[in-house]
């Protein structure tokens, strides 16, 4: 049985939880895998829909995820003006937010031929601006029931690491076991080929824009709930995570490739390494300088053991 | 599209804007009018060709906002105290963009990630470097950048220059020829004897070069640094490279198209603070004029494929 | 300077090359003199491609040695699959393996370099120096390649070695191709031709060796070799153009009628005429206006078999279980989900009926020669509901033996009432349809049946000056 390529970001995950509990001989793990599991659940939902993308192959990444996130958590969080019961309206907001945003994406790629990188990009100026427009720099807070819900746990894992989990298992299933799933890996692997072995390319190209961009409008509802309230900026750091986190969980870059187990190895992984050089009291530019070289490591171990495969 | 044509648009798309500027703002049709339009053009369109060199060869950097970032606080601390250790550095930071290339062609990596995690190393060292903002711009560079020169504003002198050198350097010369290869076949370049590790190097070094060369003239117009100057250069760069008619793969760029690409860029940013826009819809206008213009793209291409 | 005659180029004694246990080259003696047009045929696998990349210094010999005893300058390869830079022009194309173009002015003498040796090779050819590659035709592409394989680039060019340099090229141009390979071997060059048509071994090579399992089996004067004993020699027991004489199958109704094109139920239709002539264009879009990009209808009425493997067939990541399976996944799946059992018992059933060499389904798909991937891509369209099954050129550098398990595969199935339409560039295979539609600049120019299908007639429908009456 050789090596699976998500055992690494695990291990390295791993790794950086028990370097940073050494530091305070094993104080405060609890509040540790709490904030891990916690951030790690949104870099994880997000990196899910980015890595459907990257599946795609070549030329395939959504650069609008961050505009969705704060856009949909502000869109969301604006209808339900703090009232409390109203968290389902909520969902239904983020989520139709992101399913407008998908099909805008879609719509430039497909319709006008733009390549994605281009046309996520400028799309997501859009999206921005609107949320710039929605919000007129008011922070409304959540709804109480669901602000509890978003930082609260069930048996001791946190509630969005628990709904992190479960698309997991569904992308999981859909990407091992379903007729989309192979469509989709078929579809990364060679288009041409697929659409001529009577593959249905635009339709899956369309559900994936689509699932990335409501993984994203999920992401940035839960992050709004989770944080007191949506921020214009609250996207930003998702826009590299989740190109990082597929990467570093082991699916190709090329196409054709996803790894599920990986992506939340990961993303466990990019919150435990930052945790772990505060506690050892690094500052902001060393702290950027090592997790850049952790991920380049990362992708060169990762490629050399697969040459030698 | 041919070559030839493939420069019409980025063309058009730029005097279309321009003529709408001056629409809006008869004013702005003078020399201090232009200058002013086009005044930080010149460190985009040096990034921009640095993007394209990257693009050139099938590659992407999604480092380069942080590299310029960090080239620019190099240029207001160590060039402007110590002139001899700043320029070492500058090279040196030169000679890393080239090892970056041949390491991820040795090691097969994806350009995009690796890219995407110098951009945390050059942030950091940026941050280590200048914590907060400040430094200063060398004398010579500030000078050179506020030049007055007669008849033609600055801006528009200095991307006509990079233009027709990097013209020179991508499209007619040999090695550029070879670049534009690699990026088209790589294989075949291989087989005809030329070390393919080596011309990756030389891409991304060219690509370092340009990236120095945007950071220090953005210093030289701003006079003052900081970590996150040039962040969004990273995509702005990609936007011009493909608004003057590059693509993503296949080594079809162009270097005159991308200079226009970044001054058509530059000038929308100027365009819709005349409109009077609300603030909040900036940004969105911005990525507006982007889709506009790229939809134009999609009617030539069509047009040309039909003839 | 004079060279001794019996000087070769080059000589291999005892080379072998091997890749982990595999042999893919067993101690092999060959040289080529001066003046000498080889002929290299053998099977797919046999090792030709191995030996040409120990000639052109791709692979170093795992043991043995090859020589060069006049030096290694002027040994020139033209690959089969093309290895142009498709976004640079002729011109630049050339200069890129030139070693003198440099500095300033280099663009000129590129030019009429390359000019030079197109007039040469393929007279009234027609290309311009500067035109972007991408922007020529396949068989453009091809001459280019071959020109450039010509050309002097700073020296000159001793031994040329064309693997399949004719597979994109219509009958004209080979035929002035072949006519200048027998000048340039005249004028004291030498050339290592390889290539399926027997046809075109026999009118150009002065020598033929034949290849097997990575070994010489024959190595004579090609005048020494009979049709029949050349195919004998490769050691199969089909010899090539048997024409299948199945008997005439019942035709039915019109099933499809596009493009100009008109298919019948169970009949095999043929596509023929000059290579580049509109036909893969024509049936890629019938292709693609019979299935959906939306939409994977349970009862997709055509199916598709690829002949360009990597560039429309292979899914290169995948076994060949799933290759096989992809397009029938929608009809044999449970609320959405794979059903595995039911996608191992198709891919079984199809590995015995159809004879890929392999034992075990899950291995890549890429571990399979080029003849068992065409295979697994006929499989693949086969095990589909399909009526309708169109082919692209799908024979491309297939080994006989396949080539003959497929034709009887297609009989069988269009008498089961499967409608078959079918490109081929070879003359050869097209006179085994039912019913052959010829293509002049990209127009239907002819339509046979039955006693008219002939290589006459399609010759004179691919023509323009026959039409003169």
């Amino acid at each position: 049985m050789t090596m699976k390529p998500w055992v690494w970001a695990w291990a390295a995950a791993a790794l950086a939880f028990s370097a940073t509990l050494l530091l305070t001989s094993g104080r405060g793990a609890g509040e540790l895998a709490y904030a891990a599991l916690s951030f790690g659940a949104f870099a994880a939902i997000v990196g899910l829909g980015q890595m459907l993308v990257i599946t795609l192959g070549p030329g395939n990444v959504d650069l609008s995820i961050p505009a969705c996130m704060t856009l949909a958590g502000t869109l969301a969080l604006k209808t339900m003006g703090t009232e409390p019961g109203t968290a389902f309206v909520g969902v239904a907001v983020a989520l139709a937010t992101g399913l407008a945003v998908g099909c805008a994406n879609f719509v430039l790629i497909w319709l006008l031929r733009l390549p994605p990188i281009i046309a996520t990009l400028a799309a997501s100026l859009v999206y921005q601006s609107v949320a710039i427009w929605s919000n007129r720099g008011l922070r409304i807070k959540p709804p109480e029931g669901l602000a509890n819900f978003a930082t609260g746990r069930f048996i001791g894992v946190p509630n969005v690491a628990w709904i992190a989990l479960g698309l997991a298992v569904v992308v999981w299933l859909l990407l091992e076991r379903s007729v989309w799933g192979r469509w989709l890996l078929a579809s990364g692997q060679n288009a041409r080929a697929a659409r001529l072995a009577g593959i249905p390319v635009q339709a899956v190209r369309a559900a994936t824009y689509l699932s990335v961009s409501v993984f994203a409008a999920l992401a940035g509802y839960l992050l709004a709930s989770f944080s007191g309230g949506a921020a214009l900026n609250m996207g930003t750091e998702y826009l590299l995570m989740s190109i990082a986190v597929v990467v570093i969980g082991g699916s190709s870059i090329a196409g054709g490739n996803s790894n599920v187990p990986g992506v939340l190895g990961a993303a466990l992984f990019m919150f435990l390494v930052v945790s772990m050089l505060n506690s050892y009291g690094a500052g902001a530019g060393i702290k950027s300088v090592l997790t850049g070289t952790i991920i380049i490591a990362i992708v060169i171990a990762a490629s050399t053991r697969r040459s030698r495969q | 599209m041919q070559a030839r044509y493939r420069i019409l648009l980025p063309v058009i798309s730029l005097v279309v804007l321009l003529g709408m500027t001056f629409w809006m703002q008869p004013r702005a049709m003078s020399y201090f009018g232009l200058n002013l339009l086009f005044n930080l053009a010149v460190p985009i369109a040096l990034a921009t060709i640095a993007q394209m060199m990257v693009i050139m060869v099938n590659d992407i950097d999604l480092s380069l906002g942080a590299f310029v970032s960090l080239v620019a606080c190099v240029t207001a601390t160590w060039l402007n105290d110590t002139p001899l250790f700043g320029a070492l550095i500058l090279l040196g930071l030169i000679a890393s963009y080239a090892l970056m290339g041949a390491v991820i062609h040795m090691l097969e990596l994806p350009a995009i990630v690796v890219t995407l995690g110098m951009s945390f190393v050059w942030g950091g060292l940026a941050l280590f470097l200048l914590p907060t903002p400040g430094g200063a711009s060398p004398e010579w560079i500030r000078s050179l950048m506020t030049l007055k020169p007669p008849m033609v504003p600055l801006a528009v002198l200095a991307a006509v220059i990079v233009a027709a050198l990097t013209h020179m350097l991508v499209i007619r010369s040999k090695i550029g020829t070879v670049l534009r290869g690699l990026g088209g076949n790589a294989r075949s370049i291989a087989r005809a004897g030329w070390n393919v590790t080596a011309l990756k190097a030389t891409a991304y070094g060219l690509s370092g070069l340009f990236g120095v060369l945007s950071g220090m003239a953005l210093v030289g117009l701003t006079t003052s640094a900081d970590a996150n100057i040039a962040l969004r250069y990273t995509l702005l760069s990609i936007a011009g490279v493909i608004l003057g008619g590059g693509e993503f793969t296949g080594g079809k760029v162009s270097p005159v198209g991308a200079v226009i690409g970044a001054l058509t860029l530059t000038l929308a940013a100027s365009f819709l603070s005349f409109l009077r826009l609300s603030p909040d819809w900036q940004i969105g206008a911005q990525g507006a004029i982007l889709i506009l213009v790229l939809t134009a793209r999609l009617l030539f291409s069509r047009k040309g494929a039909a003839t | 300077m004079t060279v001794l005659e019996s000087n070769p180029v080059v000589a291999l004694r005892d080379a072998a090359k091997h890749f982990g246990p595999v042999k893919a080259l067993n101690g092999v003696s060959l040289s080529v003199a001066p003046g000498e047009c080889l002929g290299l045929v053998g099977h797919n696998g046999a090792g030709k491609s191995t030996l040409v990349n120990l000639i052109n210094g791709t692979f170093a010999p795992s043991s043995g040695e090859v020589a060069f005893p006049l030096g290694q300058q002027g040994v020139r390869s033209v690959f089969q699959e093309l290895s142009l830079c498709p976004n640079l022009t002729v011109a630049e194309n050339l200069s890129i393996s030139h070693p003198d173009l440099r500095g300033f002015g280099w663009r000129r003498p590129a030019r009429a370099e390359i000019q030079a040796s197109l007039d040469t090779v393929f007279p009234d050819h027609g290309i311009d120096t500067d035109a972007e590659v991408d922007r020529l035709t396949i068989a453009e592409r091809q001459m280019v390649e071959i020109a450039i394989g010509f050309a002097p680039r700073g020296g000159t060019p001793r031994l040329v070695i064309l693997d399949e340099p004719t597979s994109s090229l219509d009958e004209g141009i080979a035929r002035q191709l072949l006519s200048h390979v027998r000048a340039f071997c005249a004028a004291g060059g030498a050339v290592i031709f390889i290539s399926h048509m027997l046809g075109e071994i026999f009118a150009v090579a002065s020598r033929i060796v034949v290849l097997k399992d990575g070994k010489v089996v024959a190595d004579r004067p090609a005048a020494a070799f009979s049709r029949q004993g050349l195919v004998d020699a490769m050691g199969h027991v089909a010899a090539e153009g048997t024409q299948a004489a199945a008997a005439q199958t019942q035709i039915g109704e019109v099933v499809i009628r596009a493009e100009g094109l008109e298919a019948r139920r169970g009949e095999v239709v043929g596509l023929s005429g000059l290579a580049g002539h509109g036909q893969a264009a024509a049936l890629a879009r019938l292709y693609l206006s019979q299935t959906s990009d939306w939409r994977a209808g349970r009862g997709a009425r055509a199916v598709f078999v690829a002949g360009d493997r990597p560039r429309d067939g292979v899914l290169p990541l995948w076994s060949i279980l799933r290759n096989m399976s992809i397009s029938v996944l929608g009809r044999d799946a449970n609320g959405g989900m794979v059903d595995k059992d039911a996608e191992r018992r198709l891919a079984e059933d199809w590995r015995k009926r159809i004879g890929i060499r392999t034992d075990d389904l899950t291995n890549p798909i890429l571990s399979l020669s080029g003849g068992n991937q065409q295979k697994v891509l006929f499989a693949r369209a086969l095990a589909s509901d399909a009526d309708i099954i169109v082919m692209d050129d799908p024979m491309r550098g297939v080994d006989v033996g396949t080539k003959q398990d497929v034709y009887a595969i297609i009989r069988a199935e269009a008498a089961k009432g499967r409608t078959f339409l079918w490109y081929s560039t070879e003359t050869e295979e097209v006179c085994q349809c039912d019913r052959v539609f010829v293509f002049r600049n990209n127009e239907i120019s002819a339509e046979l049946t039955g006693a008219q299908i002939t290589e006459e007639k399609i010759l004179e429908a691919s023509f323009e000056m026959m039409e003169a009456s």
